[in-house]
């Protein structure tokens, strides 16, 4: 069973506040699904190389090359955050 | 008959020989979907205008001589892959204004090619689920039973096929999210190989396992999308240049075909299990030859699927901070509360659910027990696939335990939901080809429904995996009685 403070540090470690009926709820709901997922212990790994990709592709190379972006696309993509002289606006850090 | 009713080769002749126009054919799937969608909520935004512009420009070229397959054809897409200038919204809050600068590789495909973008489909939110009750916009019913779940969590896609809002659809396929519901709504759906199709575009799920595919009518209609979609493409390094242009006959004369033994066990509900034989016998008299097979590892694979699937969307989700784009909470003091305010409460409940269960499984102390371990079963599994395959041409399985289940009936129970998956995690997590095809029609209070099977090959045989499946597919048929 996951602790509410275990739950607490998922969620700080996620950036996602939860209400307390949300902290309750995915204790319960993620210990429910991890009991579950324990049944891979079951299964004995030791030599087993893990998966790091499927595709059966070794290197996939290209020449690192500068390209131009569409200006239009440019411009659509950064109109959707706040803007300040032509900069996104971020909030403050400090 | 009404236009939209049409596959895409009947379309096809019609649109060569003068018969209609796309202008026409767009008319009246954009009629349909005025009609039903109010029904079905299968489509989130429509873009009526371009469309007609599209296929006025399409009717141009098919005047001026040019044939290609999808030239003038009209299609819906699955609302998670990038559409220039229109609303991207991956059904979730967090996106409802989001409009996409680019367009995803498949989009510009299909725009070359000509076919008529109709609009973006309902989805379980960032494609999490498996009936598109995630979705922030409401459930997409099913056309069979609007009380019923179409499925997902490409869902929408799915309904708006079976229910001739359209041509053909776009999905994608995470961990069944195209083949189950195709399953559940009785129409086709093609997972593509990992790496078949480009992924620039698509907004990131699991990285390792996302793929998009074709939602069709038919199983030669899937083949006409699939090769315009596929090919290598320097956006995505993950994509291979062959098996592009797959050469298809109905055949299966001499196929060796294995029943993996652990997909047909208790769980699966009788009459699917009878519909999957009475696909082996059909297709064992059109020559096709079978034994019984095993996947030992396959209860592994919902365990193994819901450790790597929520470990990359931990990752992948985590790009949505409120900053550049996407949902802003308001009144947050620093940084760090703005974050944790716009993404609790921009992201709906299985996405946070997700990324709690993918930050736990990778962080410090419960890397190696979840996410590695996770992984090294992963290898056992595709060892499972690979080892079948040195017998066996294909795989028959089924696509989902049981017919399309009531709207409410398993969301509130998480790992019930996930259990959905059982069928078709695995061609996932080893990124093999595989498609969904209808296998007959169930009874559930006075309703039909639709039950499917699977088909799955090994990388680089789908050839094989279209010629089986257009066999089955002339074989059996459903009768859909054009229910809405």
């Amino acid at each position: 069973m996951l602790s509410k403070e275990q739950i607490k540090h998922i969620a700080t470690l996620a950036r996602l506040e939860l209400s307390e009926a949300e902290e309750l709820k995915y204790s319960q709901e993620l210990s429910h699904i991890l009991n579950y997922i324990d049944k891979l212990n079951q299964v004995n790994t030791e030599d087993v190389l893990i998966t790091s990709q499927i595709g059966g592709l070794v290197n996939s190379w290209r020449e690192d090359e500068v390209r131009s972006w569409n200006r239009a696309e440019v411009e659509l993509a950064l109109a959707q955050g706040e803007l300040t002289g032509g900069q996104v606006k971020v909030k403050r850090v400090l | 008959m009404e236009l939209n009713r049409l596959t895409i080769i009947e379309a096809r002749a019609k649109l060569d020989s003068g018969e209609i126009s796309a202008r026409q054919l767009t008319e009246a799937c954009l009629n349909q979907i005025a009609a039903t969608n109010e029904r079905l909520n299968a489509v989130l935004t429509l873009c009526t205008e371009t469309a007609r512009l599209e296929a006025d420009e399409a009717d141009k070229r098919l005047k001026n001589g040019e044939r290609r397959p999808l030239l003038g054809i009209p299609y819906l897409c699955k609302d998670n892959i990038m559409t220039k200038g229109i609303r991207t919204t991956a059904a979730s809050k967090i996106l409802e204004n989001y409009t996409a600068p680019y367009d995803a590789t498949v989009i510009l495909k299909l725009k070359e090619a000509g076919a008529i973008l109709l609009g973006k489909t309902n989805l379980d939110e960032f494609a999490h689920g498996a009936s598109t009750e995630n979705s922030a916009y409401g459930p997409t019913k099913n056309p069979w039973d609007l009380s019923r779940v179409p499925g997902g969590s490409s869902g929408g896609s799915a309904a708006a096929v079976a229910a001739d809002l359209c041509i053909f659809a776009l999905g994608s396929d995470t961990g069944g999210s195209i083949r189950y519901p195709s399953a559940f709504c009785g129409v086709i759906g093609y997972k593509s190989a990992y790496g078949a199709v480009s992924r620039s575009g698509l907004l990131s799920m699991t990285s390792s396992t996302d793929v998009i595919g074709p939602i069709t009518k038919t199983v030669a209609d899937a083949v006409l999308v699939y090769n315009e979609i596929a090919g290598l493409d320097e956006l995505d390094a993950t994509t291979y240049p062959g098996n592009r242009l797959v050469e298809f006959k109905s055949d299966v004369k001499g196929l060796k075909i294995g029943l993996p033994k652990e997909y047909f066990v208790d769980g699966l509900d009788p009459e699917i299990k009878a519909a999957i034989n009475q696909v082996k016998n059909e297709l064992e008299k059109a020559g096709a030859i079978f034994s019984e097979v095993s996947l030992p590892y396959t209860e592994y694979g919902i365990p193994v699927y819901y450790i790597i699937t929520p470990s990359e969307v931990s990752s992948n989700l985590a790009r949505f901070d409120g900053i550049a784009w996407g949902f802003k909470a308001e009144e947050a003091n620093d940084l760090q509360e703005f974050y944790k305010k716009s993404r609790g409460q921009g992201f709906g409940p299985e996405a946070k659910r997700r990324i709690m269960l993918g930050t736990f499984a990778l962080s410090a102390g419960y890397f190696d027990a979840y996410y590695k371990k996770a992984q090294a079963v992963r290898t056992l599994i595709c060892q499972d696939f690979s080892q079948a395959f040195s017998e066996f041409d294909l795989l028959l399985t089924p696509t989902s335990p049981h017919p399309a289940f009531k709207i409410g009936e398993i969301s509130n129970d998480p790992l019930a939901m996930y259990l959905e998956d059982i069928y078709v995690t695995g061609a996932s997590l080893a990124g093999l080809p595989a498609i969904s095809l209808p296998a007959g029609l169930a009874d559930r209070e006075g309703k039909k429904l639709p039950i499917a099977g699977q088909l799955i090959a090994p990388r680089g045989s789908e050839n094989k995996l279209f010629s089986a499946a257009s066999v089955w597919g002339d074989k059996i048929k459903i009768n859909k009685n054009n229910f809405i």
